[in-house]
């Protein structure tokens, strides 16, 4: 089980508290994790990543276990905590603007 | 009793203002979608409670919302959550937030970039719905202008959207540029007499007019003169901010430029000036009263560099004879200290008699008159910075 956090905006569009769990059959990646996400909220295309290039939209961040994922391959594995459930894998609206 | 429904979008999440024919009470409905820029809400003319919105964010990107209920409760109208994403064949689902420009060989002539503030050749990139104009014959169907600049529209309710690629494939769109606020289609007209006649506006490329329902685009500046640009009479490349018209009258156009204010009596054929004795002929927005055609109203804004009132007086202007001449009105707006801004999409009329109008502020006042603007008065004055406003007439 994928333990999944929102920003607010995000869990407001979802309509769902807290945080989101799924599963995942095979490797648990940034792309599989939010494949999985979009899937079951469809309301969610777009808003994380760009509809077209499929590109994390610029001021959406990917956090997990402390560490910025930001930056690293849609298809490299998630740390193992974020696999077993131990730590969610946190998608972040940058605090930016007004 | 007719009632007026105000439809408000401000930076900061969209309001719903009601009242009975009267105008004098006021019921106040908000923050809906709190925290997001609502940069357009519309009802449809033929189904007042179908009510669309534009919500979007510099993080989250853009989301399409609709209300079937006059604006009570709202959804996204693509796949609801739980349904499959995909049709039994495979294809995708609706995904109402989604506006991908068309480059098929079909339907779209591959057009890849536009101008860049440098004057270098940059990529497409969808960023906002500005404007949203619901059919005047069908609910489901409604149009959306776009940032970059680009039309689309919905056949099914806003679940899904195409693009009419004729507009920026029809010659000029490599050669449109942006202005301050983005390359932004802002303005869509659907001709009431005429349903394959529609006319958009884009700043900062002009106004242009199809006459075949989308599929071919003309450029209509003919007779517009910006000095903010190489060649001032230049066929595009015009800071057009609004467009209004009577429905009655729809040959006869207004217009408020960058600079001055226009009229054509030709379906933008060719345009004339109207600014006559205003005491700033800039601003953004400008419309029409609901029973007299030649009856205007423009709010001047001092400069394109200092965007509030001149001299701190809120004050609309009138004009009974359809430009030229023009009175102020001032009885219920503040006349001293006043430096808010009134952006293109905020000033709309009702449809009762006498004709009620509204405007809104990036202040957060929403003005009413509702005696043609002979007196104003606030329906609330504390806002988010308010980006439109629209009044549906309701029975």
């Amino acid at each position: 089980m994928i333990r999944v956090t929102l920003p607010p905006h995000l869990r407001t569009l979802a309509q769902v508290d807290g945080e989101v769990k799924i599963e995942i059959e095979g490797e648990v990646t940034q792309r599989s994790v939010l494949d999985a996400i979009e899937s079951r909220y469809p309301m969610l295309r777009g808003t994380i990543r760009e509809h077209v290039t499929r590109k994390r939209r610029a001021f959406v961040r990917f956090f997990a276990c402390g560490e910025d994922l930001s930056h690293e391959s849609p298809d490299a594995p998630l740390p193992d905590a974020v696999v077993t459930g131990t730590e969610p894998f946190m998608i972040v609206g940058a605090i930016a603007g007004g | 009793m007719s009632a007026v429904r105000v439809l408000v979008g401000t930076r900061k999440g969209a309001f719903i203002l009601t009242s009975d024919g009267k105008r004098e009470r006021w019921d106040i409905s908000g923050p809906h979608f709190a925290g997001w820029e609502i940069y357009h809400l519309k009802g449809s003319s033929i189904d007042p409670n179908r009510v669309y919105a534009s919500q979007t964010s510099s993080w989250f990107g853009q989301v399409i919302q609709r209300s079937d209920d006059g604006g009570k409760t709202w959804h996204q109208p693509g796949t609801p959550p739980g349904e499959p994403t995909t049709a039994p064949d495979g294809t995708p689902k609706g995904e109402s937030n989604k506006f991908v420009y068309d480059t098929s060989s079909e339907t779209g002539k591959p057009l890849t970039t536009h101008q860049w503030y440098d004057g270098t050749p940059h990529p497409w990139e969808f960023k906002r719905v500005w404007h949203l104009e619901p059919s005047l014959i069908d609910p489901d169907t409604v149009y959306a202008g776009v940032e970059d600049a680009a039309l689309f529209r919905s056949s099914d309710g806003g679940q899904t959207w195409k693009e009419l690629a004729g507009l920026r494939g029809h010659g000029s769109g490599n050669k449109w540029a942006p202005g301050a606020g983005g390359m932004c289609l802002h303005t869509i007209l659907l001709d009431p007499s005429n349903q394959a006649r529609m006319f958009i506006a884009i700043s900062s490329a002009g106004a242009f007019r199809t006459d075949d329902g989308g599929k071919t685009w003309q450029p209509i500046n003919r007779g517009l003169h910006s000095l903010y640009i190489p060649d001032p009479s230049a066929e595009i490349g015009h800071c057009v901010h609004r467009i209004a018209m009577h429905r009655s009258r729809p040959d006869v156009l207004f217009m408020q430029k960058h600079w001055d204010v226009m009229r054509s009596d030709d379906a933008g054929d060719s345009w004339h000036e109207i600014s006559g004795n205003l005491p700033s002929d800039f601003g953004f927005v400008v419309d029409v009263h609901a029973h007299e055609p030649n009856t205007i109203y423009v709010v001047p804004i001092k400069s394109d560099g200092e965007h509030f009132p001149p001299d701190g007086k809120l004050r609309v202007y009138r004009s009974r004879t359809g430009g030229n001449e023009w009175q102020a009105l001032t009885k219920g707006l503040p006349q001293s200290d006043c430096y808010v801004n009134v952006l293109r999409d905020a000033m709309a009329v009702d449809s009762l008699d006498k004709c009620g109008v509204y405007f809104g502020t990036t202040g957060g006042q929403v003005y009413a008159s509702a005696d043609a603007g002979d007196n104003w008065a606030p329906i609330v004055r504390d806002l988010p910075a308010v980006v439109s406003v629209e009044v549906q007439t309701l029975p």
